[in-house]
């Protein structure tokens, strides 16, 4: 039991700096690194899924097969859309909130310092499968990040097996990462800090949680059907069996579709604070966007089947979801209007965090609008599987998530490091990538309106301009990213020093109690929050 | 790089010029009074959506025009009213009304298949559509008919490439047709942008749909739904046909299927020779087979076996013949017995046992696989 | 909020996540492997597997072991203590959504599943085209496809199962009033008890496998019917053999002496954990063997 007095005797040591080497990393308890190693872990993850989103547009740049075979184009599909999910979206928001949530309660530290540690280094290993199995006999897996059966059994290479351990130790650390964001907020808040004076970041986390906890088990328990009709013998999914194919969509969506929440609202809860910051106002309508956004997350639950509409269903249940679906528009109208509202009459300037923000309402907004339209039952018959859909979640991913995330570290790297970016250059990331992300993303839904179904390698001519087109704005939007590595390496490395407080209307134990940067150790004692 | 360079020019050009290419930008109106109510409704809420996007954009640049810092202005400090937040909680709440109401018409109407003059199964199967006619003797698959010279660009790409079929399906206009729809393996879905119908094919189950042509012509459609390795190219062609012509062609069909019939009786007693055998075996293994066990023989490792050197096409004759003609179960393998004629089995298998430097000698003829259905 | 707010002990590095991380790494391709060479003379799979268990073992010794050690030398407040009970609540509400996942899938089976494949609801074609012969009942004793199985009653093995497991719950809690009050006698004894009957349980369980594979067969492969019987019940037995190890580690704790009528934080864990798997089970009873 040696190790247990190597804890004690640098337990001694731990309100001051961090130790030093790669060990840090590796052993550490502290919610500020394990927030750093995830968003690294999330950024190398975007450029994985990014270069795979590459060989798919390359390969739709012109009709025919150029570079790929289609099944191995299915595979990047398939792990582009698994990889950007669960390891660049997912994993960025909890950074975030590891960084962030301790700050902005005024706690030392997550509740469960260690069990934070484990929920992240699980990631690296979870990925490494699910890359590794690209490289098996018959490859990786190739049936859509959706996995329908019995595409995913019978049909499926043996690596789905891979894939599916992969997704359990995924989900582990994710309903982890969970458990501690929520337990930190219920039980860490500093004195006077009530649930109704919390920072929007942290009330959306909170939420973000719970849907969390709620769902990722039942992931788990659908991999493991599939799992067990694949090799096991049992037909869950399979009619001869008394089973259904349909079941799993059923099952799978009743995670899928909370999900896609799960990767917006923290996104929302960062415009709360960005908006505010820059328009030098308070948040219009604090309590009607906690509201609005519990109750997005409580309809998140009986919307599922609005990814069904073709499977068949009886009208009276496709009725039911469709209304369901199309209520989520009232919440998340709150949202938006709240947002100009909070503009509307303050004094506004645009640094990169507002502009990221102000690009993140116009575009998530439209890619709302086409998720209504989507939501419309018979018109969704003719949007189903085209690049309508397609278009519809890059928006709301892309332009949408991914923004906030770009937004909410431009507005904490100052926070972070101490130091500050280099505007300009962040500037030109800004404007590059809200150009090409629309190049790349809006002639998507024309595409999906003329008929181009979405997972092919391969499409009629009449497609082969638009898609040139839309090829190009992808290669111009990856690069682009590259000016966003460059910026936070360039702050990190050598950016001009900076005060507490640099946006001079931002609000938050973060900004007001602590230094420029934010000592190890935020708050060993809590605050006293008025 | 030219072509980027046309591109970039395309890029700037007007959408109008883009129209060209011959793609339309938006949802088709169709052929079907449903279709036209879908598509109705697709500009309704396109519209209301745009309004949406102009009242609510427009307040938000409003606000970043007129009140930002570096022109002076100064914030001010409401930041609350319930008033409004009621507003524009109620005011979108009665928009999606107004948007379910036609919605739930359209959909209750779609969704009634009964009292139709014609049934046809439409069965998806890695990656054919097989269609069978009740109330005629007709059934057949339809396969895509763009060759591999094409897809891999060795060949100028025709017409509707990917998009034409060997055997389009053939349907009366003014007749409520109603669509059974399933699978032998994985999810398809079977849609004809022109109808408004994309129904999911469910291995094991059976999905409705239904549709009355208004006018004749050819519609174009694909399999919507991801099914594996050629997901893309497994189209839908339908031809609409007036009924007289739609009788007259169901007629020609009904006799060539019964001649057909009869000449697979006549062949059993016939032997073939090794070259036909091998160039009509050729044929059926490069349009059925290649698809997955790859025109060189030797599959995709992992997926889809090798034949190349297989135990089963050096081994028992037997035993190769009946996994072609009955497939096997739970795995992609399918049972050709119903696709192919009597003749394409046998000369399928002699080509797989001879090709590639499988070199057994062996020539199957069709009273071989006659026999071996027969023990059935 | 009246929570006290003294120093929240956050501890130092600790080697024991990695550790889990890497057992979990080594259980998940592990178990893959394993899984793909079912049917193939490769076995290694089921060396990794095993040498995740091990490690994820030493974890579980290691990591405990600090938690008991500073926890004992008094660094744990009382809010610490709330962290670990909402956080083991939340664990629960985890597990209660898993179990949920597979009692979906055996709701939607009955309900809609055999239903429809019986012509039922907009399946009447599904009926008359594909399944003519089928007959939708349930317990599904014939598929669709024409295997049969048997279906297994409630009375018998299940039941006293059930009766089993319900008094388990009740001495353990008998034993968490001993506790509290700080009487160790008594709180020996009736752990003592329900351990007893978690292992009893567990012996039953077995036996009923046996009978069913055996004798009726039921099996896991045998359509809808078996698949749920067995996943349930399988997972179910596998959260009891969880359950059954956490009490024997609490019982031996207690016999050295740990815990107070105060903190408990351990104990109380695991009684809830108890406490959940009854619960499931009593679902279980009602929705797999009696309905
Ligand atoms: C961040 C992720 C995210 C978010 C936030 C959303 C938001 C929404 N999504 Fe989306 N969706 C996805 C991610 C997301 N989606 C993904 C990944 C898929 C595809 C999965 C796959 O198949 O691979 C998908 C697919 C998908 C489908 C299935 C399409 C199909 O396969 O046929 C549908 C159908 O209903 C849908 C609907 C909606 C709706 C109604 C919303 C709503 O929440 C949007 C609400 C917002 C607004 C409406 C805009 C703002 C509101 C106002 C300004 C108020 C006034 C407006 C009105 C009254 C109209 N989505
Ligand atoms: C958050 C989630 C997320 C994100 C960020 C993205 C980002 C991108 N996606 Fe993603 N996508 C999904 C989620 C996401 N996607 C999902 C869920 C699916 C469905 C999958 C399925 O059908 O199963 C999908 C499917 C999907 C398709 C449809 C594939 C098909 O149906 O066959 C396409 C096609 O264009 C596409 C393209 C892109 C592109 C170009 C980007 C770009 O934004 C990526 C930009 C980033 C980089 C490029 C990396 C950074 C740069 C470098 C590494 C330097 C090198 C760069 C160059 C060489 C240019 N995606
Ligand atoms: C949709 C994919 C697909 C198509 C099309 C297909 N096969 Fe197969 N075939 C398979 C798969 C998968 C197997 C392996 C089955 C198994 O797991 O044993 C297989 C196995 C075989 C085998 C046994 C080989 C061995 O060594 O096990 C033969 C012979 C064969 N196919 C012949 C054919 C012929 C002839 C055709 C065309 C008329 C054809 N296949 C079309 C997928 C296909
Ligand atoms: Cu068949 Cu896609
Ligand atoms: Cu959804």
């Amino acid at each position: 039991m040696s190790s247990i007095s190597d804890v004690q005797i640098d337990h001694d040591d731990h309100h001051h700096a961090p130790p030093k080497g790669l060990m840090r990393w590796v052993l550490t308890t502290n919610h500020k690194d394990i927030g750093s190693m995830y968003l690294w872990f999330s950024f190398a993850m975007f450029l994985t899924g990014g270069a795979m989103a590459m060989v798919i547009r390359a390969e739709l740049f012109q009709p025919g097969l150029q570079f790929v075979e289609p099944n191995f184009f299915n595979q990047m599909t398939t792990v582009h859309g698994l990889i950007m999910v669960f390891g660049a979206v997912m994993p960025a928001f909890t950074g975030l909130a590891n960084w962030l949530i301790p700050m902005m309660i005024g706690a030392p530290d997550m509740a469960l310092p260690r069990m934070n540690n484990w929920s992240f280094w699980i990631l690296p290993f979870a990925f490494a499968i699910l890359l590794a199995s690209l490289f098996m006999e018959g490859g990786g897996p190739n049936f859509g990040w959706t996995f329908y059966a019995p595409l995913s059994t019978t049909y499926a290479p043996d690596s789905v097996a891979l894939f599916v351990f992969s997704v359990h130790i995924m989900g582990i650390s994710s309903i982890m990462g969970a458990i501690n964001v929520i337990v930190t907020i219920m039980n860490m808040r500093a004195p006077g800090m009530t649930y109704m004076k919390l920072p929007l970041f942290v009330w959306t986390w909170l939420i973000t949680a719970f849907l969390l906890i709620a769902v990722m088990p039942v992931l788990a328990g659908v991999v493991t059907m599939v799992l067990t009709d694949k090799f096991f013998g049992t037909s869950f999914f399979d009619a001869a069996g008394g089973g259904d194919p349909v079941l799993f969509q059923h099952i799978f969506w009743f995670f899928g579709h909370p999900e896609v929440y799960i990767m917006i609202l923290p996104s929302f809860g960062i415009i709360s604070a960005i908006v505010p910051a820059f328009s030098r106002k308070k948040l219009f309508g604090y309590a009607s966007m906690v509201y609005a956004t519990a109750s997005i997350a409580g309809l998140s639950f009986i919307v599922w089947a609005h990814h069904m509409f073709t499977t068949g269903m009886p009208v009276q249940a496709e009725l039911f979801f469709m209304y369901c679906t199309m209520l989520i528009s009232v919440p998340t109208g709150v949202k938006v209007f709240n947002w100009v509202a909070t503009m509307w009459r303050g004094a506004i300037s645009f640094e990169t965090p507002m502009l990221f923000a102000l690009a993140f309402i116009v575009l998530f907004t439209i890619g709302g609008f086409s998720g209504l339209m989507l939501a419309i039952t018979p018109v969704d018959f003719q949007y189903h599987d085209t690049y309508f859909v397609v278009a519809h979640f890059h928006y709301v991913l892309v332009s949408g998530a991914i923004f906030s995330i770009m937004a909410a570290c431009y507005f904490w790297l100052p926070k972070w490091t101490g130091k500050m970016y280099d505007e300009g250059l962040a500037k030109l990331h800004f404007w590059c990538s809200l150009i090409s992300v629309n190049v790349l993303f809006f002639p998507m839904h024309f595409l999906g309106l003329g008929g181009m179904p979405r997972r092919i390698p391969d499409y009629a001519l009449q497609f082969a301009d638009v898609n040139a087109i839309v090829s190009l704005g992808g290669f111009a939007f990856g690069l682009s990213q590259l000016i966003f590595l460059a910026v936070v390496i360039k702050c990190i490395r050598g950016g001009e020093p900076t005060t507490a407080k640099p946006w001079e209307g931002a609000e938050g134990l973060e900004w007001d109690l602590l230094p420029a940067k934010a000592p190890y150790h935020s708050f060993s004692t809590p605050p006293e929050v008025k | 790089m030219t072509r980027c360079i046309q591109l970039l020019l395309l890029l700037a050009s007007s959408p109008a010029a883009l129209a060209e290419g011959g793609m339309s930008y938006n949802l088709r109106p169709g052929v079907t009074a449903i279709s036209q109510q879908v598509y109705g409704l697709h500009m309704t809420i396109f519209y209301i959506c745009c309004a949406i996007g102009v009242v609510v954009f427009g307040a938000m640049f409003w606000a970043i025009i007129h009140h930002r810092k570096s022109k002076g202005a100064k914030p001010a400090s409401f930041h609350e009213s319930t008033k409004v937040e009621i507003v524009w909680t109620v005011i979108p709440f009665l928009i999606l009304i107004g948007m379910a109401i036609p919605a739930t018409k359209t959909l209750l109407a779609m969704e009634d298949p009964s009292n139709a003059d014609l049934t046809v199964q439409v069965t998806g199967s890695q990656w054919k559509w097989h269609y069978k006619y009740f109330d005629y003797e007709l059934e057949y698959y339809s396969l895509l008919a763009s060759d591999q010279d094409e897809i891999t660009g060795k060949r100028a790409k025709r017409e509707n490439y990917l998009l034409e079929v060997d055997r389009p399906l053939v349907l009366p206009v003014g007749k409520k047709v109603r669509f059974l729809m399933t699978s032998e393996d994985v999810i398809h879905s079977w849609w004809v942008p022109d109808f408004a119908v994309k129904k999911d094919a469910n291995p094991g189950f059976i999905n409705e749909a239904w549709t009355i042509i208004d006018e004749p012509g050819i519609y174009r459609g694909q399999c919507a739904e991801l099914c594996g390795k050629d997901h893309g190219f497994m189209p839908v062609v339908v031809i609409a046909k007036e009924q007289d012509e739609f009788d007259q062609w169901m007629a020609e069909q009904q006799q060539a299927y019964q001649q057909a019939k009869q000449e697979e009786q006549a062949l059993l007693a016939m032997t073939m020779d090794e070259a036909e055998l091998m160039s009509v075996g050729k044929q059926v293994y490069d349009k059925h087979c290649a698809a997955c066990h790859q025109a060189n023989g030797e599959g995709l490792p992992g997926v889809f076996p090798a034949l190349k050197d297989s135990p089963i096409a050096l081994g028992d004759v037997d035993a190769h013949i009946d996994i072609i003609v009955n497939g096997k179960a739970g795995t992609a393998m399918q049972a050709f017995g119903k696709q192919l004629t009597l003749k394409e089995i046998a000369a399928v298998t002699t080509y797989e046992r001879n090709a590639w430097g499988n070199d057994t000698g062996d020539l199957v003829q069709a009273k071989d696989v006659a026999a071996l259905k027969g023990q059935e | 909020m009246s929570q006290a707010h003294d120093n929240y002990y956050v501890p130092a590095q600790s080697i024991w996540p990695i550790v889990g991380a890497v057992g979990l790494f080594l259980i998940a391709s592990g178990a893959g492997f394993t899984v793909q060479q079912l049917d193939s003379e490769q076995g290694w799979g089921v060396w990794v597997l095993s040498l995740g268990v091990v490690v994820i073992i030493a974890m579980l010794f290691g990591w405990f072991g600090n938690v008991i050690q500073e926890s004992m030398s008094g660094l744990y407040s009382e809010q610490m203590d709330r962290s670990f009970r909402q956080g083991m609540s939340w664990f629960i509400f985890s597990e209660v959504m898993f179990f949920a996942a597979f009692f979906g899938a055996l709701f939607y089976a009955r309900m809609i599943a055999v239903p429809w494949l019986g012509g039922a609801s907009n399946n009447a074609m599904t009926a008359e085209v594909l399944w003519p012969e089928f007959e939708a009942i349930w317990p599904l004793i014939k598929t669709p496809d024409g295997t049969t199985t048997q279906a297994m009653g409630w009375m018998g093995l299940p039941l006293i199962n059930t009766l089993i497991l319900v008094t388990s719950s009740i001495t353990l809690h008998f034993a968490h009033v001993g506790m509290e009050k700080d009487q160790r006698k008594p709180l020996k004894l009736w752990l003592f008890i329900t351990l007893v009957l978690g292992f009893a349980f567990l012996v039953l369980q077995v036996e009923e496998y046996i009978h069913a594979y055996q004798e009726m067969g039921l099996t896991l492969d045998s359509g809808i019917y078996g698949n749920t019987f067995f996943l349930l019940t399988g997972f179910h037995g596998m959260h009891v053999t969880l359950g059954v190890i956490i009490l024997t580690v609490m019982f031996l704790r207690i016999l050295k002496g740990h815990f107070t009528g105060k903190q408990h934080f351990g104990f109380m864990a695991a009684s809830w954990y108890w406490h959940f798997v009854d619960v499931v089970w009593l679902l279980l009873f009602v929705f797999v063997y009696i309905l």
